[in-house]
């Protein structure tokens, strides 16, 4: 028999660990034959930790075991049970989904190599090895994929900057710092299909001229961290990586580097510093990355997720890619689903959904059945959006519209009980914490705003204006997102919430 | 525990060793050093800036730069507490107050006997469970009163 238990963090956060103990310890006793895989999440990390059954027809989930149920679900033979919701793909939560990045993510063995090429992996690797350079960052370009670490910015691109830049020596670096609270997208695919990012790396190598590559992962995951490292190791044994990738006779290879818990090291500019062992303080820009990046040479610098979608896109064909989505947000997304909410945990979907069709169909409302106040879209520097923008499409042009941010994909759900002027304090404090000190609107503003909070709090209704300018100064004046998004969940929280700040409530009165 | 100085030396040699030819090898050193001794001896910081070229000022800089890198030892176990906003939204707050107010310590404090160490940590990606917590390096989500008593008995033994 063989049983499917998630090694994904989030499932162990829940006990998955202890449950794939029980599973061992009681099919021992019973004298069952069984292997346990520990696969990544499936994503529905509501019903973590979901052990899974492999039949005849499919497998077959149970959700929120507990070590204690489990003596139970072999007395019941795996079969009916009041843990028991059928066979897994048939659950709404994964019919309703698109999953071309997440394909894999929590099907197959991560570790595996057989299983990963069973489930098309490396298919994509093949096709590129067998194209020219410029071809292969064309058919990027055709995709319409835009970089899923925040800005969006086109990853054909990008890569056709440093394909065009000689040089002795050029880089890929993967931006594992996922920092966003709210976000876990990068977490999930490195812990559950790590061979995925290796292959979009191996590619963006061969199309770029670089062969070298770094994953710069947050200290903060340290099961990501040790799968990743394993997965490296395995693929340098089977040629995957090396001098000459699968026989091509070209060569890319690649290490992972943890960073040291700074947030603004997500930042581009700021991680390449941190790569070359220096305070990761921001760069000016130009000179670009793609130019000027790791030790002064062209260096691509991509999001997980960007560079994790590549494999596909080779797999299936651009126009395959390009055909979801809406507008200029082509291809699909992960949403991340999380906070006070029913339904917590990874969908990917094509670009377009509605922000409440997300947060009241998907996520099924709160965690604590209150109504939904705000969701703070996009992590620290996103905004926070009230149910009456509740129709704004999730794609990045829309919501650059209301006022707000795409980001990661990361969507934070409030119940009524939030205090809306508390969240905007939170926003300028962070910012103050993590601000890497370079640029004085930033660095002083985030100080001075959170005083401004505060003395809002203490019903001074002066200080309201004072606040706003100082949100245009950061604005205008940060050299990065960091001081520079700030702003947006501090004056959407004034904006759409004036109730929370005391003197505008009185105002209003 | 402080490390001594002669200790210090001898353990940074193989560290430095293992680290030669990498690009960019201040960090990968910084945190090795920190996983054999427990935190960054400030003993080794001028070894470090001699291998690598570099001033003892510089090092230091780099290193206070990150919140990860501690000039002191911590107490046996580590616990750390998501104050960001997924967390915030699930009662991370109180969650966190209770947590000094029963262990009697603010962030980044150690309890006096040296058993725990507080820290905040701002997400851990366990976002779609929270409230979150690491403790010496392993997950703990949806900390609720039966998870947190588990941790506070498990931190203060
Ligand atoms: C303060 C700050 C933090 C950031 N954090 C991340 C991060 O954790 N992960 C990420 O991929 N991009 C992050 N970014 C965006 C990067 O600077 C950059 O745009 C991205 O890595 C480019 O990759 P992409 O084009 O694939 O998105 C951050 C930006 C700022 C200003
Ligand atoms: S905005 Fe803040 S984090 Fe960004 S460069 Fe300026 S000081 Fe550094
Ligand atoms: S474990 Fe499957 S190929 Fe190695
Ligand atoms: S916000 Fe706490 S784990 Fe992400």
């Amino acid at each position: 028999m063989r049983i499917y238990v998630p090694g994904d963090a989030a499932a162990k956060a829940l006990g998955a660990d202890e449950v794939a103990e029980a599973i061992r310890a009681e099919a021992d006793k019973r004298g069952v034959a069984i292997e346990v895989i520990r696969n990544g999440s499936r994503g529905m990390v509501w019903l973590e930790p979901l052990v899974e059954v492999q039949t005849g027809i499919g497998r077959v989930a149970f959700g929120m075991v507990q070590a204690a149920d489990v003596a139970s679900l072999f007395e019941a033979g795996w079969g009916e049970h009041k843990l028991a919701l059928g066979l897994t793909e048939d659950l709404p939560w994964m019919k309703m989904q698109t999953r071309l990045t997440f394909a894999r993510c929590g099907v197959i063995d991560p570790l595996c190599l057989e299983d990963y090429e069973a489930h098309g992996g490396f298919v994509g690797l093949h096709k590129a090895i067998a194209m020219a350079p410029e071809a292969i960052v064309q058919e990027v370009l055709d995709s319409g994929l835009r970089g899923r670490g925040g800005a969006g910015f086109p990853t054909g691109i990008k890569w056709k900057t440093v394909a065009g830049a000689a040089a002795s020596q050029k880089y890929i670096v993967c931006n594992a710092d996922e920092g966003d609270s709210g976000t876990f997208a990068d977490r999930m695919i490195m812990e559950g299909d790590p061979f995925t990012l290796i292959e979009g790396m191996t590619i963006a190598g061969l199309a770029v001229g670089a062969t070298r590559g770094y994953v710069y992962m947050r200290s903060e995951y340290p099961d990501a961290i040790r799968v990743m490292e394993q997965a490296v190791l395995i693929a340098r044994d089977h040629g995957l990586l090396g001098p000459s990738v699968m026989g091509s006779g070209r060569a890319f290879d690649m290490e992972i580097r943890t960073g040291a818990g700074a947030y603004v090291c997500g930042e581009e500019t700021s991680l390449l510093n941190s790569l070359e062992g220096k305070r990761g303080v921001v760069r000016a820009k130009p000179p670009l990355p793609a130019l000027e990046g790791f030790l002064g040479k062209p260096t691509v610098v991509n999001n997980v997720i960007s560079l994790a979608s590549v494999p596909v896109i080779f797999e299936k064909g651009a126009a395959y890619y390009k055909d979801f989505g809406l507008g200029r947000s082509r291809g699909t997304i992960p949403l991340q689903i999380a906070g006070n909410v029913k339904h917590g945990g990874l969908f990917e979907v094509a670009f377009g959904m509605t922000l409440g069709d997300i947060v009241d169909n998907l996520a099924g409302g709160t965690a604590t059945g209150r109504p939904v106040k705000a969701v703070q879209v996009g992590g620290p520097l996103g905004a926070y959006f009230p149910r009456a923008l509740f129709n704004t499409q999730f794609c990045y042009e829309e919501f650059a519209g209301a006022e707000g941010l795409v980001g990661h994909a990361g969507l934070v759900v409030f119940d009524d009980t939030v205090d809306m002027l508390k969240q905007a304090r939170f926003a300028m404090e962070f910012c103050a914490i993590e601000s890497c000190g370079k640029c004085t609107p930033c660095r002083i503003g985030a100080v001075r705003g959170m005083e401004t909070v505060d003395r809002i709090a203490r019903g001074d209704a002066a200080a309201i204006p004072l606040l706003t300018d100082l949100c245009a100064t950061m604005k205008a004046g940060s050299l990065c997102a960091l001081g520079g998004f700030t702003p947006y969940p501090v004056m959407s929280a004034l904006t759409h919430f004036p109730d929370d700040f005391a003197p505008l409530k009185e105002a209003a009165e | 525990m402080r490390v001594e100085t002669g200790e210090v030396t001898a353990r940074l040699q193989d560290i430095l060793a293992a680290h030669e030819g990498l690009e960019g090898p201040l960090l990968p050193i910084l945190h090795a050093v920190q996983e054999s001794f427990g935190y960054v001896p400030q003993d080794a910081l001028p070894l470090i800036a001699a291998n690598l070229n570099l001033s003892r000022a510089e090092v230091h800089g780099v290193m206070s730069f990150y919140h990860d890198f501690r000039e002191q030892p911590q107490g046996r176990h580590v616990l750390k507490l998501c104050r960001a906003e997924a967390c915030q939204s699930m009662g991370g707050d109180a969650l966190a107050e209770r947590v000094k107010h029963r262990l009697g310590i603010d962030w980044h404090q150690t309890t006096p006997d040296g058993a725990v160490t507080l820290e905040p940590v701002f997400c851990l990606g366990l976002c779609a469970c929270a409230p979150a917590a690491l403790v010496d390096g392993r997950v703990v989500g949806r900390v609720d009163e039966t998870r947190l008593e588990a941790l506070l008995t498990e931190v203060r033994a």
